[in-house]
């Protein structure tokens, strides 16, 4: 049995609908991921599944008991808020200890236990220390710590990486990851970062306008993405409109505006004449001095509009001889790509055809 | 920078010299005043030996003396009055507190477009005059108004002596209630209203209800609001002595009134400055107090 279990849930706020009847299913020791931009309906879904919020219709599951209506404080789901929420007036040790109080652990036992939760932070320094002279790091860390000692069934987390700066970030998430095998609580992490969904979950919902618009793990989401607009949000990816001109049993011809035709292997559901688009990720894209052309098989060629160096990396655009412009992502550490090309440089682009997908458009 | 500083100066220096002037002289006038022999039609007796006839002889009372503190210390019914007015300012504060907590959490946690005009019509008593609205507590407290009379048929109907609620503890206490109320509401509201929500909701997230929600978030908290509301209603309420003397009975002299008496009654100026400096060192002590308690231990 799924240990949380959302079930046609629906919420409404006037006429606008903020979670569009949801169903999804949790297993036990997972870190899930809520991704989607703001206003997608992920943050009032955390709400219902913490109990602030309660569904229009539709039911709520957690180990198979209906929890819509039970009150934040009976459910046993505790929440890592965005801001932290730490309590201002209490010590490091009296928030961590909060939530033993709330069930009416005994004193000792609330002692050992905050004791052992703040060494498993490395927070044992500051026990009597107060939230206010605390790093952002620190007070996230308190914020774990409280949120995990009462053993909660589920955690939630509100985008709580949201405040730190990017490279204490990403000892957090390093952080998170191990915090999560070692206690091997339930996560549900909810955040519009899609670099961070990709870095911390094993699975992965996207939602978009209050639907979920695929589930997957990261490698499916970012590798395989269901449609248009989780191709687009998820990473930089290349799209060029295309009409499928002919489909058999075993392959599939497209017509790409202003680029030829293209072979695929066929996909289920598609026609025909269906229109879409071919998406294909800049680092699959390759990109070679112009001399070369004769030796490599469909080949586009066209010119650097633009370069964008960021160390490890440099981003190219091209813009191909029929107006099209392509990003293309070159390591600069390859020996082979070491190259730079400068703007204006004309050049040859190719990708390796199994790379690219069709993504046919639904109505 | 050094300019800016000066500016500063020049412009604090005028309100800094006349609270300081106005405040230290008159003190200091009391406390000379309170080691010196009362005049004989009031005032004060002269510093030196008057030049006296033999048939008037000498009364001996001139020069500095002790004898108000004296007099202060000897009688324990002076304690007893202090006492009283601590009481009565005590009891005042907590039923401030009490009735002004609710009202400040309400305003503070309604639409941000409702809050100024509550806050409005928690002030609006201010727009008519004090000594009016005390004694239309005099007429609705008084024995032929209805509210007596309710009062009163209500108590009979369940078996009790009718009651005199005019001239009596009671009224003092309304009547103190009553005018300091919006003292204590104002700093409780502008404490609650800072309160960030998201600590609430991460209480009861974490397994906190209603009740613990409000005594262990919220209460300790707000208490640098409770501190500086109770200042300003404890200290104005324990030298008062308006409310006492209208709506009051004859027992019920506060040190306010028994000051005022000693000027304009019994003409006893050494004894009332006396006892306004005893007054002043209680409040001192008590503010002392409040400012300490008050003082937020969490830097916001």
């Amino acid at each position: 049995m799924a240990l949380l279990e959302l079930r046609n849930v629906i919420r409404r706020f006037g006429d606008f609908t903020a979670v569009d009847n949801v169903s999804l299913s949790i297993q036990a020791g997972e870190f899930f991921t809520l991704l989607g931009p703001s206003g997608c309906g992920k943050t009032t879904l955390l709400r219902m599944i913490a109990g602030f919020d309660v569904p229009d219709s539709g039911q709520i599951l957690l180990d198979g008991q209906d929890i819509a209506n039970t009150p934040p404080e009976k459910r046993p789901i505790h929440t890592v808020f965005q801001s932290y929420a730490l309590f201002p007036h209490m010590t490091v040790a009296d928030n961590v200890a909060f939530p033993l109080k709330m069930s009416k652990v005994a004193p000792a036992e609330i002692k050992k236990r905050m004791e052992k939760a703040l060494e498993e932070v490395q927070l044992s320094r500051f026990t009597h220390r107060f939230p206010h002279e605390l790093s952002g790091g620190q007070k996230q860390r308190v914020a774990f710590a409280r949120g995990l000692i009462n053993r909660p069934r589920l955690l939630l987390m509100d985008e709580p990486l949201g405040a730190l700066d990017a490279k204490l970030r990403e000892d957090m998430q390093r952080e998170l990851i191990n915090l999560q095998k070692e206690v091997g609580i339930t996560f549900i992490f909810v955040t519009h970062s899609q670099d961070e969904a990709l870095a911390l979950s094993q699975r992965i919902a996207v939602m978009n306008l209050g639907n979920i618009e695929q589930i997957g793990t990261p490698s499916a989401i970012y590798g395989t993405p269901a449609n248009r607009f989780i191709a687009d949000f998820i990473g930089k990816i290349n799209l060029m409109e295309a009409r499928v001109t002919q489909i058999s049993n075993t392959a599939m011809t497209l017509e790409i505006n202003g680029l030829g035709t293209t072979v695929l292997p066929p996909k289920k559901e598609i026609q025909a004449g269906d229109q879409g688009v071919i998406a294909i990720r800049p680092e699959q894209v390759a990109v070679h001095a112009l001399a070369k052309q004769a030796e490599i098989p469909h080949a586009h060629t066209g010119k650097v509009l633009d370069f964008l160096y960021v160390g490890d990396v440099t981003t190219y655009v091209i813009e191909l001889d029929s107006g099209i412009q392509i990003e293309a992502l070159l390591a600069n550490s390859s020996p082979g790509r070491a190259r730079f090309f400068e703007v204006d440089d004309p050049v040859i682009v190719s990708w390796p055809q199994e790379a690219a997908q069709f993504l046919v458009d639904r109505p | 920078m050094n300019k800016f500083r000066l500016t500063r100066w020049l412009i604090s220096l005028p309100p800094t010299l006349f609270l300081l002037i106005f405040f230290a002289v008159p003190s200091l006038i009391m406390i000379v005043t309170s080691f010196r022999f009362p005049g004989e039609y009031g005032g004060l007796a002269p510093l030196t030996a008057p030049e006296t006839t033999a048939a008037e002889g000498d009364s001996g009372l001139y020069g500095m003396t002790l004898e108000a503190y004296h007099f202060f210390f000897s009688d324990i019914l002076y304690a007893e009055i202090f006492l009283k007015s601590f009481v009565v300012a005590t009891t005042s504060t907590l039923i401030c507190l009490i009735m002004a907590y609710p009202v400040a959490m309400l305003i503070a946690q309604s639409a941000k477009k409702y809050r100024n005009l509550m806050i409005l019509l928690v002030v609006l008593p201010f727009a008519s005059n004090f000594l009016i609205r005390i004694y239309a507590w005099m007429i609705i407290l008084g024995p032929e108004s209805a509210f007596s009379h309710f009062i009163n048929s209500v108590l009979q109907a369940f078996g009790f002596e009718p009651v005199m609620m005019l001239f009596s503890p009671f009224a003092v206490l309304v009547g103190t209630v009553y005018v300091h109320l919006p003292f204590m509401i104002l700093p409780l509201y502008t404490n609650l209203e800072k309160h960030d929500p998201v600590l609430l909701d991460a209480a009861q997230d974490l397994g906190a209800n209603r009740w613990q929600r409000f005594w262990l978030v919220t209460w300790p908290q707000s208490l640098p609001g409770v501190f500086s509301g109770s200042a300003l209603v404890f200290i104005p309420v324990l030298g008062m002595f308006a409310i006492p003397d209208i709506l009051g009975g004859t027992g019920d002299i506060l040190i306010g009134n028994l000051i005022k008496d000693q000027f304009l009654g019994t003409r006893d100026w050494p004894f009332g400055s006396t006892l306004s400096i005893m007054l002043m060192l209680a409040v001192l002590c008590v503010t002392g107090l409040f400012t300490l308690l008050a003082r937020p231990r969490v830097p916001r």
